[in-house]
Parts: C-alpha cells; sequence; structure tokens
C-alpha cells in the first residue's frame, strides 16, 4: 500500500463513521450542527495524528502486555492537551460538546489505529493513516451535522437557507440523528459497490 | 531494536516512563492555559453583566445572598456609576425546575428594579422549544411575553396558564414557569427592598433568623 493510499482511505474506502461504524457515540452525540461536528471531528483528528506518531516511535520500546494502558495513557494526555486548549481558546465551543471532549479518550477509533496501525508500522505512515482517518471522521461528522441542521433548523454553519420554522425538530433530536445516518450510509454503501 | 520482553521489570520501566513523560507534559500545557482559561471565564461573565445591565462606570464588590427557597446562594454583582451610586445590578441566579433540570441566568435591574436585560448562562432544554426562552420573553415586538422593563415587585411574573400575564413559550410551558421562577427568586433575593420597603439591612438580618429553621 502505498504512502498516498494510508492517507486517502480514511475517506470514503474505510470511513471510520460510514464504512467501518466506529466513534458511533460521539458521532450520533455532537451532530446537532456542522460547526459542532466540524470541531469534534478536528479535536478528534489531531489526537489520533498525535497518538499514532508517538505510538509509532515508541512502538518498540513498550513490552507487549503493557502496550494497551501504555497507548490509553498517551492518548488520554493528548485529549486532556486538547480540552485545556479548547477552554482556553475556545470556550463557545468548548462549552456546546462539553463532557464528549474527554470522552474521546476512550473512542474506539483511535485505540483502533493505535492497535491495529501504528504499532505496527512506520512514523510516516502511521501519521499520514491518523491524519486520513482524522479528516474522514471530521468530514463526516460535519456532513452528519449539516444534514441535521439545514433540516432541523434551516441553517448550514449559522447561515439560515430557510426560515427556522419550517425545520423539523427530530432532526435536532437524538432520532434524526440515527435517521440521517443511516440514509447516508446507504449512500457511501452504494458508492462503495459501484467502484468495486 | 528488539522489542523488550515482558517481564515485571520492563513493564514496570516501561509504564513508569510513559506516564513520567505524560504528566511533564500535561503540567506544562496546565501551566501554559491557565491564565487563557480563567480570562475566558472572567470574560464570559463580564459580558453577561455587561448585555443585561444598563450603562455604569465600575463593578462593585460581589456578594451571595442565600435565596429564601434555595439552598445554593445566588451572587449579585452590584453596578455603580462615576460617583459610586448604585445604578442597578446584575443578579446570576438559577432554577432546578426547567424540563432538563438546573438552568442558570444572569438578571439585570435597573435602580428602581424593574428587569433591565437577562442572559441564559446554563441550560439543557430542548433545542427548538424550551431553548428559544433567550429570544422569547425578550421580543419588544410581543408585549404579552417581553419581561424587559417589567418590574416583578410590582407585577406579578407568571405564566397566563397559572393566572399570570406572561405568555409562556409554545410547547414549553415547563421551561417557560421554571425561567420565571429563576427571575422571581432573584428579585426576591436580591430586590427585597423594593418589595417591602423595608431596608435591605434588615431583610438579610431577618434572613439570617430564618436560615436555621429552613435547614
Amino acid at each position: 500500500m502505498n504512502q498516498w493510499k494510508n492517507f486517502s482511505k480514511g475517506f470514503i474506502k474505510e470511513n471510520p463513521v460510514f464504512v467501518l461504524l466506529l466513534g458511533m457515540c460521539p458521532t450520533l452525540g455532537t451532530t446537532g450542527s456542522a460547526i459542532n461536528g466540524l470541531g469534534m471531528g478536528l479535536a478528534t483528528t489531531f489526537v489520533l495524528l498525535m497518538s499514532n506518531i508517538v505510538v509509532s516511535l515508541v512502538k518498540n520500546l513498550i513490552p507487549d502486555k503493557v502496550r494497551i494502558p501504555a497507548f490509553i495513557v498517551i492518548i488520554a494526555t493528548f485529549v486532556t492537551i486538547v480540552q485545556m486548549a479548547m477552554q482556553a481558546y475556545a470556550p463557545a465551543l468548548y462549552e456546546s460538546l462539553g463532557l464528549f471532549i474527554p470522552l474521546i479518550v476512550v473512542n474506539c477509533i483511535i485505540l483502533g489505529r493505535a492497535e491495529a496501525f501504528a504499532s505496527k508500522n512506520t512514523l510516516v505512515s502511521s501519521a499520514l493513516d491518523g491524519l486520513g482517518i482524522g479528516l474522514g471522521f471530521a468530514f463526516a461528522l460535519t456532513i452528519l451535522g449539516g444534514v441535521r441542521e439545514l433540516l432541523g433548523s434551516g441553517k448550514i454553519f449559522n447561515i439560515t437557507i430557510y426560515p427556522e420554522n419550517y425545520g423539523m425538530l427530530l432532526f435536532i433530536l437524538a432520532p434524526g440523528a440515527f435517521i440521517a445516518l443511516g440514509y447516508i450510509i446507504a449512500i457511501i454503501s452504494k458508492l462503495n459497490k459501484q467502484k468495486a | 531494536m528488539a522489542k523488550p520482553q515482558s517481564n515485571f521489570r520492563n513493564m514496570v520501566i516501561a509504564l513508569l516512563g510513559v506516564t513520567l513523560v505524560a504528566s511533564a507534559s500535561l503540567g506544562l500545557v496546565y501551566d501554559a492555559t491557565k491564565a487563557p482559561i480563567a480570562k475566558a471565564e472572567m470574560d464570559k461573565q463580564t459580558n453577561a453583566i455587561a448585555a443585561v445591565l444598563p450603562a455604569f462606570d465600575k463593578l462593585g464588590e460581589t456578594y451571595k445572598m442565600l435565596p429564601a427557597d434555595g439552598k445554593d446562594s445566588i451572587e449579585i454583582f452590584p453596578a455603580l456609576d462615576a460617583n459610586n451610586s448604585e445604578v442597578g445590578k446584575a443578579v446570576k441566579t438559577y432554577t432546578n425546575k426547567g424540563f432538563s433540570g438546573y438552568i442558570e441566568l444572569m438578571v439585570g435591574f435597573d435602580k428602581q428594579g424593574s428587569i433591565s436585560g437577562f442572559k441564559v448562562l446554563k441550560h439543557a432544554e430542548t433545542p427548538g422549544l424550551g431553548s428559544k426562552m433567550d429570544v422569547w420573553f425578550s421580543n419588544a415586538e410581543k408585549k404579552s411575553q417581553n419581561i424587559i422593563g417589567l418590574t416583578p415587585g410590582s407585577i406579578e411574573l407568571k405564566v397566563t396558564k397559572d393566572g399570570g400575564n406572561i405568555d409562556a413559550i409554545t410547547a414549553a410551558t415547563i421551561t417557560s414557569r421554571a425561567f420565571l421562577d429563576a427571575i422571581n427568586r432573584a428579585n426576591a433575593t436580591a430586590n427585597s427592598q423594593y418589595i417591602d420597603g423595608s431596608s435591605s439591612a434588615s431583610k438579610k438580618e431577618k434572613h439570617n433568623e430564618q436560615e436555621p429553621q429552613i435547614q
């Protein structure tokens, strides 16, 4: 697999949300608006990129039996850094994402990439893999957030497309997340099948 | 380089190393972001105070008072003009009666005890229904739902369903009741002198006497 593929596979072919169905908790919980989805996606991307880099650097120093606790500590460190930075420089976003930022620690995408990819591959491949999967996640969350925000309140990124009164409130609430996600997954599967 | 074996010594060293580096880097980031975080929180509070009050020159000393019907105290920020006389006060108040529990508001009162503005600080109400309270109750075009300019001491703030004269948010009566509950609590506690005409000092004393009975 060449380096471009390491990066680009995260968008459609192995998109963590639409194809692998990982990280459903933040996906459903934070995508009430496009900007929240994007913020959550970018925070996760940063953590994924940094943890993949560090894990691939230390993979030969950690004994096998304690690799999972070591990876979790590395991931938790970066999550806490993101949390503190966000609280300091983007307090509004921090407030709307709330509990979901510390929960990035247990996002299975991140530990999954550390265990399945970064602990077996070189630094450059791991960094590209982390960046690709992370941006794929951000891309998925932004699309889902955009669809829900548009259908629910008639806006995208807070720009009004049609009056809010005509919006379907359901899409801002939890059931809308499941419905919208289901339809997007169906469309992506169709696209993937056509290519194959 | 070969992978170290999973024996006790290697595992302890590896985990110790990882946690040491992790805690050191967290300490550094904490130090670097401490001031900006405090500033961001301060800014938020100052902005909320400025938004709910008429023009003022400086803030007086903040104090806390325990409402008669609540366990948590509310914070009061007196606003002073250039001659140190009070032009109004901002009150950080709360209610636990929201549809999803806790709601926190900043309410401004002018010298006469009328509401000069309010801002919702924290809430978890239903998006699109209860979450509309910040625009609903300050809508200047709809007289029956706008609370700005009203004096809670002379008019009772209640939703129309409960016999009052404030229109509740459509499909969010519980949120509306909770919202007015928070405003009334702020008024009853901070503006007690405007209601019964007695001085705030005597009211405070009276309040202290009552406290042990409540708890």
